[in-house]
């Protein structure tokens, strides 16, 4: 990253304004329903998490030089500047109080697209110099090292050598020629080693050729979370790099939702093509699997379980019905949340905010929906696909003292696959 | 200036001219919404934008019902300023033949019953905006100026239509000019949304459908 500056800050911010964005300013009425669907401000209760007023500074700038009126008030010294107090007073709700769920999106009446500048604004924030450090450390790590936890090739050796040794199945590195290409997180190296179990088991049963890239196995994109485009691009660049040297057909977002809106949608944007492969998300493939009767499961989970939905995933990928397909296979008991589906409430740790230790606070403030919304469904396991919902879930779960597993979707239908021996 | 001669120059020029700077004005605000241009989307998309920023257009006009249970009020209230505005300006008689419309109209009572229920609602919008903490914090003048020209012509239509406190020919000279007011300053409040929200659901739905996501 270049040296940060208030002028760069504002610059940037102006370069990302175009005509959705004037159309989302010009439309606003200050109705304030944004805030209701917000979980930063239904649960803390402070208004200055209302979405739209997270994205002033954007509107500022946008008045003051996209629009005639704005001009004529700025001559006459009528309009607020953006400097160095806006960038201070805005960075956490910025980053901190908003985890780009894109629920205040969905309510707003005019249809303004809310979260979708805020995801806009941080690259001003960022080019200004006023972002999270620990999103700072996890983006320069991604770069330097190869992801944002620092996790290297060996980490992934060593997990590749254990599924072996545990399982008898062996996965080999940069596979030309296989069909698909998985992409891990590294949550999911470090935290969730049954993923790539999960992964090895349905492969096997499917048929399929499948690969890891050495030089691409992080999904995740913290340049996204950040708002750095420059280094999201170096990010995603890799796994396209690597996709199209090993001529795989499909690349398999993992159980990560900002990894899947990074990869699947932002990445041929940043790149400025699109891909010569395709994207899917793993409960798409999983879905498309069990459609054909590549994959058979039996035995069905009898506890009683809800779906959490990850906001990249639900709300903003589209994926909603796979996963309640998939868990109406193997669960006897599935309950759905309130607003499940496209309308479901944020983990509270999305966009950033669970990399960021400072927003500890408002996050565990921000998790009282989530608990809320647990205590009055009564579960005793949580199934999600995404590993960042996860750790954020288990995070909450414990330090509101609730005794509740928290399970991976891919991970519990390959506990329910049929047993090898008796696929023909 | 006579009383007579104030109605004439009102419903002549002066509303020729307010008219004008409204069109001209909205033309302008559009323009300098659209001329900002986007960028295409390279993303493979998994359904159509064309059809999800359609749908969008249309489909935004019903509340989700997780807002809805929030705040049913100020949305109830939204709906019955929004249709108590369309009702008084376009469904009156007089406005009908002013406007060059062929519409039946409605009878002058419920024109009436529906222009007091329309300044209620205004009024409600008004205490909502003052107390709720959310829409003190996002408030600035603009909206109550907005608020207050969006009023006016309601205010002085139904005192001239019951004759009060001024004499009909001047409540009604008023009762233009405030129209007019409205057209030349609609175009550079958040009045604008009265034609941009088609842009903005048509730019967000329009995204959402790419990616086969409901909106």
């Amino acid at each position: 990253m270049s040296k940060p500056s208030i002028k760069k800050g504002i610059d940037f911010i102006k370069a990302q304004i175009d005509a959705p964005v004037a159309s989302f300013f010009s439309s606003c009425v200050h109705c304030g329903l944004c805030a209701e669907a917000c979980l930063f401000y239904t649960e803390s209760g402070d208004p200055k998490y209302t979405p739209i007023n997270k994205v002033e500074p954007m509107r500022r700038i946008w008045e003051q030089e996209y629009t005639m009126l704005g001009k004529l008030k700025s001559a006459l010294g009528l309009t607020k500047p953006v400097d160095e107090e806006t960038f201070k007073k805005w960075e956490t709700m910025v980053y901190d109080g908003c985890s780009l769920c894109g629920r205040c999106s969905v309510v707003c009446p005019v249809g303004n697209d809310i979260s979708g500048m805020v995801r806009k604004i941080r690259e001003g924030f960022a080019a200004a110099g006023y972002a999270p450090p620990d999103l700072i450390g996890a983006t320069q790590r991604a770069v330097e090292i190869g992801s944002p936890m620092g996790v290297k090739l060996p980490a992934v050796k060593a997990q590749l050598r254990h599924l072996e040794e545990d399982t008898g199945l062996k996965v080999t590195l940069d596979e030309k020629g296989a069909e698909y290409m998985v992409l891990l997180s590294s949550m999911e190296i470090m935290n969730f080693p049954e993923y790539l179990e999960a992964i090895a088991r349905i492969m096997k049963q499917a048929g399929k050729t499948w690969t890891i890239a050495s030089t691409a196995f992080e999904a995740t994109n913290s340049g996204i979370q950040i708002g750095v485009s420059d280094l999201a691009k170096v990010i995603v660049s890799r796994i396209v790099d690597a996709a199209e040297e090993l001529g795989v057909k499909t690349v398999i977002s993992p159980e990560c939702g900002h990894a899947y809106t990074a990869v699947r949608w932002e990445g041929p944007n940043l790149i400025g093509r699109p891909y010569k492969f395709e994207v899917k998300h793993i409960l798409e493939v999983l879905d498309e699997f069990t459609k054909a009767g590549l994959i058979r499961t039996e035995g069905m989970e009898e506890s009683r379980l809800t779906y959490h939905d990850p906001c990249q995933i639900a709300r903003k990928g589209g994926i909603v019905e796979e996963p309640r397909r998939l868990l109406n296979q193997i669960a006897s008991n599935f309950v759905e949340m309130s607003d499940a589906g496209a309308m479901n409430w944020c983990c509270s740790g999305g966009g950033g905010v669970s990399a960021n230790e400072r927003a500890e606070e408002i996050k565990l403030t921000a998790f009282n929906r989530k608990k809320s919304q647990l205590d009055a469904l009564k579960v005793d396991t949580l199934v999600t696909a995404c590993a960042n919902c996860r750790l954020t879930l288990e995070e909450g779960l414990e330090h509101n003292g609730m005794d509740i597993p928290v399970v991976g979707l891919t991970e519990m239908v390959a506990e329910h696959l049929v047993e090898e021996e008796s696929v023909s | 200036m006579e009383v007579n001669e104030l109605l004439i120059w009102a419903r002549g020029p002066a509303f020729n001219m307010a008219l004008a700077i409204f069109v001209f004005g909205m033309l302008l605000r559009l323009f300098e919404i659209i001329s900002l241009g986007r960028k295409s989307d390279l993303s493979a998309a998994r359904d159509s934008g064309l059809s999800g920023g359609l749908r969008t257009i249309f489909s935004r006009s019903l509340p989700r019902k997780t807002v809805f249970a929030r705040e049913p009020l100020r949305i109830l209230n939204g709906y019955i300023l929004h249709i108590g505005l369309f009702v008084v300006i376009f469904f009156y008689r007089p406005h009908i033949e002013l406007l060059g419309l062929d519409l039946a109209g409605l009878s002058s009572s419920v024109i009436d019953a529906v222009t007091v229920i329309t300044i209620l609602s205004l009024f409600a919008a008004l205490l909502m905006r003052l107390y709720s903490p959310v829409l003190q914090h996002i408030s600035t003048v603009g909206d109550y100026l907005a608020w207050l020209i969006t009023l006016l012509p309601l205010i002085t239509g139904y005192m001239a239509y019951h004759h009060l406190m001024l004499d009909y020919t001047q409540m009604l000279a008023y009762h233009i000019l405030s129209v007019e007011l409205l057209l030349v300053l609609a175009p550079f409040t958040k009045l604008t949304h009265m034609f941009s929200f088609v842009l903005a659901r048509w730019y967000q739905g329009y995204l959402a459908g790419r990616r086969g996501v409901e909106s």
